[in-house]
């Protein structure tokens, strides 16, 4: 390495040790660059997907209050994408590039969202399981070291407290129901519970990118880390609830205050990963045709501004002579 | 930055929002929209979903200069030696009051 760039490379170390955010338009290296725009729309798409399993519940959602309620997470995750696409911008991607990157099979999205939505208790098993689970992440990246990145999960996480409550509340409504209603939940758990316990990601020893993103601070904790305090935070959560955590190999553990759990399945875990879960080609063809056949909007009102645009230069025009 | 002529996206819009009446509105994202009026409407739906805001600027972000972080020295170490600047710097018995 040249020392001109040894030297770049220290002192923005030194920046990141001391504890000060990057700037868009501060000198960082490539690589942290690559990381957070991959990172980071990867996040973005993340909402944007995640808006489909919640969006085919609208129309059968049980009442009112739970149809606003439902209209209004799905209508939060929409501004989380946009959100998060903005940060990507700060760092020179092209948003129609990185949907482009997605729709291609490029570019991930977290892969809770290729698992089916079947019962209204599944909407609430996404608002706590899963919105818990990103909730867990992004406490943690409201300290990450890239300053737009930061204030974009500081706004996020004030919002999807309500995302977590309004799927537990759900979930308590049900529980407190009908024995026909307190199955579907635990059905619900039954098959949201591993594929929650996946999104933090693969174990450490597996984690290709941990290492200098810790390093970097873009990521404060480590998958295993955050998948443990979730585990621990949750499980008295579905206690409350009176239903059971399938996992049989669950169990306090009063050495460590903490839980120990089973082995996730990691075969499923990169199936799923590797585009052959159940839902990928559904929800990539469902992302696509929005995409298409919104084409013309985009169009239309690009047109409609310049027109605009036109009609005022010429009306200037003309009052100037 | 490179802009791509063969497509022709909505152009980006930074966002300024008056969280309330006596406080300078305050930068708070970007979006793309076709034109300024769209660009208010979205950054209403974006930015100001649970009262965030009285009021909204947009500003189309090429038209914001920035100064460069390689000016950082230049501009702003020349206030760091000036204490005078501060009413700490000037001593005063305790015995004068309401200054």
């Amino acid at each position: 390495m040249d020392p001109k760039q040894k030297a770049l490379l220290e002192h923005f170390q030194a920046r990141i040790d001391a504890e000060e955010k990057i700037e868009p338009k501060d000198w960082m290296p490539d690589e942290y660059r690559k990381t957070l725009i991959r990172q980071i729309s990867q996040h973005a798409h993340s909402e944007i997907v995640g808006m489909l399993p919640e969006g085919n519940w609208i129309g059968r959602a049980p009442s009112l209050r739970r149809k606003v309620a439902l209209l209004a997470k799905v209508q939060d995750e929409a501004g989380h994408g946009l959100y998060l696409y903005g940060a990507a911008e700060t760092l020179g991607a092209d948003r129609e590039d990185l949907i482009d990157e997605l729709h291609q099979g490029k570019a991930k999205y977290s892969s809770i969202f290729n698992y089916p939505t079947l019962s209204w208790a599944d909407i609430g098993a996404i608002g706590w399981l899963v919105d818990g689970a990103a909730i867990m992440n992004q406490v943690m990246l409201t300290r990450t070291s890239y300053g737009p990145y930061a204030r974009a999960m500081v706004r996020i996480c004030k919002e999807e407290s309500f995302h977590q409550r309004q799927g537990y509340e759900i979930l308590l409504a049900l529980c407190r129901g009908t024995e026909a209603q307190k199955n579907m939940a635990q059905d619900a758990l039954n098959r949201w519970w591993w594929p929650s316990l996946m999104m933090f990601g693969p174990s450490d020893k597996d984690s290709s990118h941990t290492e200098q993103s810790m390093k970097w601070k873009i990521k404060r904790k480590t998958n295993d880390e955050l998948r443990q305090q979730f585990v621990d935070v949750t499980v008295p959560q579905a206690d409350f609830l009176g239903i059971t955590v399938p996992d049989p190999g669950l169990k306090w553990n009063e050495e460590t205050g903490h839980y120990d759990f089973g082995e996730i399945n990691w075969d499923e875990f990169w199936q799923v990963v590797k585009g052959n879960g159940p839902c990928n080609e559904q929800r990539m063809k469902a992302r696509i045709k929005a995409h298409e056949e919104g084409a013309w909007v985009r169009e239309a009102a690009m047109a409609y501004a310049e027109k605009r645009r036109k009609r005022k230069e010429r009306e200037e025009a003309v009052r100037v002579a | 930055m490179t802009t791509k002529s063969n497509k022709k996206n909505w152009p980006l819009w930074e966002i300024f929002i008056r969280s309330k009446n006596g406080l300078s509105h305050k930068h708070v994202g970007s979006l793309h929209a076709a034109d300024a009026e769209m660009a208010i409407e979205n950054a209403r739906d974006v930015y100001t979903r649970r009262n965030e805001g009285v009021s909204i600027w947009v500003v189309e972000s090429k038209y914001i200069t920035a100064s460069s972080p390689n000016q950082k020295e230049s501009l702003f170490d020349p206030a760091d030696d000036k204490v005078y600047r501060h009413p700490t710097f000037y001593n005063l018995p305790d015995e004068v009051k309401h200054i």
